[in-house]
Order: structure tokens, then C-alpha cells, then sequence
């Protein structure tokens, strides 16, 4: 306590309350039949962060979320959400949450108001409905049928219906997937303001800008347990390596040689190109050219990006996050 | 704005919202029995009764005997050919067949012409036709009746018909209440099954019930937004069914809503039913037609159920739509009372009762 005192204030502000936790689950496990969907999965989300389970198709963040949501009940583990437990009396619980699920259609025939003001109408307080409406720059469709919306704006409507209950706890099931660039970036926009605006999200993504861009802490998951969790920064620092070089070359290079190489951390095979991850582009591209041009092979492909959350994944897992 | 709307209105509005703006829906709850009532109305009104075709033999004495037939107001006499005629007997486009009684087997057609009676005619007739049809056995009579006065029969006493084309005996009479309950049991099947199941399916229902909403509010919306439709209904066929076919309603007003309330909220429950767990539209729908086609045949909506064998009878009362359709012919047809509809009432409601006791339990909610 007084260490954390000393590293969050140097100065002698008012001492920060401790951090509370929103969500709290241990040991949860789901199996579907023969299927482990969630296999003993712990995760603590803090009050006022943005906390993305990030993981590819089938990974449990699906499960994960709904039992968070008390829509599934678990085989075994415990879940505390807002300091409760879901069970009786849970609906003085879902007065404080918002939630998008992935895959809810909303009822084709109603406008988007009167969407919007249907689920208003389930919470005590919520936001205004024209407000909400306006926020998410849906009010050019405002008496639009939901039917007639396009993808981007079904999924607006989606996150409005979340936010008109003006909870403080947001549940995203891959909020942005099948949008266009510019819908998913409004859609980040708004979680961003409502995370500014004190709210906690949690939400689950395939997208590596989308958790690296959006959430304070990322929990990498596969084949239903945390494989990886911490910042987007100390995922990535964890590769020790800040960029990745690909190249392919003619004749190809050994691994072995590769390996050997200055700064160079890792070498993978993607395709038909070799993927080094390098501590330092300054120190790893020239010795990788000399390497080329001392064996005599013709360099044919090379490119070099910052690490991302997807190398994480393919480092920790041997997989790429979305098979294409 | 107020501080919090009404859940409860907010998910019957939605419901009522859903349902108008689904033109197939309104069809078929408005539309459909209004064309049903007016096309049977129609095809059933009162009229002469149609005269009853039969054939004659064409052949020696045939003329004279097509001529005595043809003096029946019952019967529609055509001459043919012998083959041309046990045809026609035979695919039903005629009820009867007259033959002239060969006297003599070898004898040709023409030869035969001078062992016929004074008048030409034959003394003898062999009448073909299918004891089973009813149509058949009145044209046997008639025909009989008419042959035997042309060839001289006298009638022993006299009788004079007196016709009766009273209300309430009419087809249409005995057709309105019954759409009237087909209707009252398709749209509430229809909307409470279809609605509730394609929530289900498109995670509509798994989203709601992420929300605080009270799982009571939206199946009490959904019967409340059926409900809406009661009134125009029944005001739609029994007004048509009176300014078109002066089908009047001889009991009270009040007893026909309470009934037709009482049938609505029974099929309401069985909808809730068929949708507790189906999880496709074609599930549910496969449901709901296992439930009402024995109902459309059995119950007593387009002729009567007393048809049936009386084996099958008690099973046959015991549907929900019989017992409706018969306390809606009681009040609508015969203007009973209360107390003299209230058996079927009981067993209508012990349906709608059963139901939504059975539903509440196996209710799916994702």
C-alpha cells in the first residue's frame, strides 16, 4: 500500500483510493458437450479501465463475456461483477450494466427511436434517448426501420442500446467486427468517451489495432485460458524485440544463420518469407543485409513493421490471431 | 419527458408496432376470413336448388322419355349415347342413367320400336346409379316419379310444399362464427408463436433479458399486443357477415366479446407454448400447424363437426376450438345465455389455462 503510494504520488496529493475491481472471476470453466470452451480462466478488470480479451475465433472470449454477463452459468468457477454475484435478485445488478452482444438482431420493424426507447424504458436512470441517439450519429436515421440499416449503423444502435442505461459497466462482444473503417472508428470514439467519462468496459476483439488502440489492459486468451496479460506496451516489450523484419530471399538463408545474427530475438516462417524479430531495426537490418550478400543470395522481399499484439500471439502460440 | 416510460407499454407498443407493419400479417388476419366469409357466402347463398343431372339412352322411346323427365323442376335431362352415358355416370358429371329394358336381347334399335307402348316409351327402365350419393338416390325418385305419371300413373293423395328460408339456417349463418373462431385461433397461434420465436432466434430474447426488463412484462406484452387486434376483428366479420349477409347477432354483444376473449387468451397461451422452445421460425411453425389442422378439419368451422362418427365425438368436443366455435354459434346463431354457453367456455379456458401453466414452466429464454 505505502509502495504504491509512494510510486502513484510522489508529490503529496490526496492519497488515490485503492483500485476498486469491477469484475472478478477465478477458475471459470464451460464445456459444451466434449468441447472445454473455458478452461479455468481468471481475470480481474479494474474500475475505470478498458480491458480487452483478445484471442482468435473459438478462443472462450465469447463464453468468457457471457458468463461475466450472467446470460450463461458456469460449470465451475466464481464471477463477481460490481461486487455481486449473479443469481437472485441480479436485476438491481443489470440496472448498472450495458451490453452489446455479437450476434443480437434487433427487431427489424422498429425505428431506431423507438429502439432507443424501448430499452430506456428497462432502467431506472438511463440517458435520454434522442441524446444517446445523437451521440452515435444515428439521428439521420432516427425513424429509420432497424431492418433498414446498414451494418455500421445496426451496430451504433447495438452500442446506443448499451449506453441508454447509462451503466458503468460495458460489455463488448467484438464491437467492431464486419465494419467499415470509419464506423469503427466512431465506434471507438464513444467507447473511449464513455471510458473518459469514468465508465469500465470490457470487451472482447480479434483486432489487434482494436485492443492495442482501445483497451488499458489486454488479456491474450487461447483454447479458453490467459495465455498473456498486462498493458498493450508490456505485451509487446515482452517480445524484446520493438520491430520485425521480413524478408525472402534468393537462395534462401538457414534458420541457423539467421539466428546468429546481431539484435535478432526470434525467426519464424511466415509464407514464403522469413519473420525476424529484432530488438533494433538500427542493428538487425544491416547485419541481415551483410548476411545476404556475403552468402551471395538476391534479396527479393524485405519489410519491417513495430511489434504488435499479433506477434505476441504468434510468438506465444506458433498461430496467426486471424487465419485469413 | 417523463422520468421513466412504462416497460410494459413500451414492449406492447413495440409488439403492436411489429405486427401492423407486417402487411402479411394483417392480411391474414383481417383480410383472409373477410375473403373466406364473402367467397362461401357467396358460392352457398340462397338460391333454387341446382337441378340434377342425368342422362337418357338415346334409342327408341327416348324423346318421349327425355320430354317427361324434363317436366321434373329437379332434374336436367340430356340424352347420350350408351357408351357417352355409362361414362358420364361414370366420372359423376351425371347422378343418373335411364336405359330403356331391352325386351329383346338380339333385337337392333330400330326393330324394336314397335314392341314399345302406344306412346313409344318403353314399359321398362333400368336406372343406373351410386346408392351412396344422395344426389343420385333424389334423381332416382324424381325420375321414377316423373316416368310413372307420363305413363299414366295418378296420384293417390295431394301434397303441397311450404318452403322455409329462415335466418340463422343458412350457410352463412352457420359460417360466420365459425371463421370467427378460426380467426380468434390463427392469429393468436400465429402472433404469439411467430413473435416470441423470431426474438429467440435473431438473440432478440437472450438481449433482453441482459437488461433489467421483468420477463413478466414481455409475455404479458406479447398477449396484450394480440389483444389489441380482438375488437377490429370481431367487429370487421361479424359486420360484414350482418351488412352483407344480415348474419345478425341474437344474443348480447357483451357474452360474444367475453367469448371471444376468453377463445383469444386460450390461443394465446397455446402460441406461448409452440414458442417456449422452439428455436426456428420452421419449428415453430411445424408446431402450430400439427396444432390447428386437426382444428381447421374436426372442430366445426366450415360444416358441422356432428358429421364425425360418434366414436370420435368426445374427443372432437373436447377441442379448444370446437367447444368456441359452438359457444360462438350459441351466442351468434341461437342467442343462448350465459349460463347456456358456460360449459364450453370452461373447457376453452381449461385449454388456455393448461397452456400457459405448461409454457411459464418450460419457458426458453435464449
Amino acid at each position: 500500500m505505502t509502495e504504491s503510494l509512494l510510486e502513484a504520488s510522489p508529490q503529496t496529493l490526496p492519497a488515490p483510493a485503492a483500485p476498486e475491481v469491477a469484475v472478478r472471476c477465478r477458475g471459470l470453466v464451460k464445456r459444451y458437450g466434449d468441447v472445454v470452451a473455458v478452461d479455468g480462466l481468471d481475470l480481474e478488470v479494474q474500475r475505470g479501465e478498458c480491458f480487452g480479451l483478445l484471442g482468435p475465433n473459438g478462443a472462450g472470449k465469447t463464453t468468457t463475456l457471457e458468463i461475466l454477463e450472467g446470460l450463461t452459468v458456469p460449470d465451475a468457477g466464481e464471477v463477481e461483477v460490481l461486487g455481486s454475484a449473479w443469481g437472485k435478485g441480479s436485476n438491481a445488478l443489470r440496472q448498472r450494466l450495458g451490453l452489446a452482444l455479437q450476434e443480437t438482431q434487433l427487431s427489424a420493424k422498429l425505428t431506431v427511436i423507438e429502439t432507443l426507447r424501448l430499452f430506456r424504458s428497462f432502467y431506472h436512470r438511463g440517458r435520454e434517448p434522442e441524446e444517446t441517439m445523437r451521440r452515435l450519429a444515428l439521428d439521420e436515421k432516427r425513424n429509420a426501420p432497424v431492418g433498414k440499416l446498414s451494418g455500421g449503423q445496426k451496430q451504433r444502435l447495438a452500442v446506443a442500446c448499451a449506453l441508454v442505461g447509462d451503466p458503468e459497466l460495458l460489455f463488448l462482444d467484438e464491437p467492431t467486427t464486419g465494419l467499415d473503417p470509419q464506423s469503427r472508428l466512431q465506434l471507438w470514439e464513444q467507447v473511449s468517451d464513455f471510458r473518459g467519462a469514468g465508465g469500465t468496459v470490457a470487451l472482447t476483439t480479434h483486432y489487434m489495432e482494436e485492443a492495442e488502440r482501445l483497451c488499458d489492459r489486454v488479456a491474450i486468451v487461447d483454447h479458453g485460458r490467459v495465455i498473456a496479460l498486462g498493458t498493450p506496451a508490456e505485451l509487446i516489450a515482452s517480445l524484446h524485440a520493438a520491430d520485425v523484419v521480413e524478408f525472402a530471399s534468393e537462395p534462401e538463408l538457414p534458420r541457423e544463420a539467421l539466428l546468429r545474427l546481431d539484435s535478432v530475438r526470434e525467426v519464424r516462417r511466415r509464407g514464403a518469407n522469413w519473420s525476424l524479430a529484432v530488438g533494433s531495426l538500427i542493428a538487425g537490418v544491416p547485419a541481415l543485409l551483410a548476411a545476404v550478400e556475403r552468402s551471395g543470395a538476391r534479396l527479393a522481399h524485405l519489410s519491417t513493421h513495430r511489434a504488435t499484439l499479433e506477434d505476441v500471439f504468434v510468438a506465444l502460440t506458433g498461430r496467426a490471431l486471424r487465419e485469413e | 419527458m417523463s422520468d421513466r416510460p412504462s416497460p410494459l407499454l413500451q414492449l406492447t407498443l413495440s409488439r403492436f408496432r411489429e405486427f401492423v407493419r407486417e402487411p402479411e400479417a394483417l392480411f391474414w388476419v383481417f383480410a383472409f376470413p373477410l375473403l373466406l366469409a364473402i367467397a362461401l357466402g357467396l358460392a352457398f347463398r340462397d338460391k333454387a336448388p341446382d337441378r340434377i343431372p342425368i342422362g337418357v339412352v338415346s334409342g327408341a322411346g327416348a324423346d318421349s322419355a327425355t320430354a317427361a323427365l324434363a317436366r321434373s323442376p329437379v332434374l336436367l335431362v340430356r340424352t347420350m349415347s350408351h357408351d357417352e352415358a355409362r361414362e358420364a355416370l361414370r366420372t359423376g358429371r351425371i347422378s343418373l342413367l335411364v336405359e330403356p329394358a331391352a325386351p329383346a336381347p338380339a333385337t337392333p334399335p330400330a326393330a324394336a320400336a314397335p314392341a314399345a307402348g302406344a306412346a313409344g316409351t318403353p314399359r321398362s327402365w333400368i336406372f343406373h346409379f351410386d346408392q351412396t350419393r344422395p344426389d343420385s338416390r333424389i334423381a332416382r325418385l324424381e325420375a321414377e316419379d316423373a316416368l310413372q305419371r307420363a305413363a299414366g300413373r295418378t296420384d293417390a293423395v295431394t301434397i303441397r310444399s311450404a318452403l322455409v328460408t329462415e335466418r340463422g339456417s343458412r350457410y352463412i349463418d352457420f359460417l360466420i362464427p365459425g371463421l370467427l373462431g378460426l380467426n380468434l385461433m390463427g392469429t393468436g397461434i400465429w402472433s404469439l408463436a411467430f413473435g416470441i420465436t423470431t426474438a429467440r432466434q435473431r438473440q432478440l430474447l437472450k438481449r433482453l433479458v441482459a437488461t433489467p426488463m421483468r420477463r413478466s412484462h414481455y409475455l404479458l406484452a406479447q398477449v396484450l399486443g394480440r389483444l389489441i387486434f380482438l375488437l377490429p376483428e370481431i367487429v370487421i366479420l361479424v359486420g360484414v357477415g350482418w351488412l352483407v349477409f344480415g348474419v345478425a347477432v341474437r344474443g348480447s354483444l357483451w357474452l360474444l366479446l367475453l367469448t371471444s376473449l376468453v377463445g383469444a387468451m386460450t390461443f394465446c397461451g397455446m402460441g406461448l407454448l409452440i414458442a417456449s422452445r422452439a428455436r426456428t421460425i420452421e419449428g415453430a411453425s411445424g408446431l402450430a400447424n400439427l396444432v390447428m389442422l386437426p382444428m381447421w378439419l374436426l372442430s366445426g368451422v366450415f360444416f358441422s363437426s356432428e358429421r364425425f362418427p360418434d366414436r370420435v365425438q368426445p374427443l372432437i368436443r373436447a377441442l379448444p376450438l370446437t367447444a368456441l366455435n359452438d359457444a360462438l354459434r350459441g351466442v351468434i346463431t341461437e342467442g343462448r345465455s350465459p349460463s347456456a354457453v358456460a360449459a364450453q367456455l370452461a373447457i376453452v379456458a381449461a385449454w388456455g389455462l393448461a397452456s400457459f401453466l405448461v409454457a411459464l414452466r418450460i419457458f426458453r429464454w435464449r
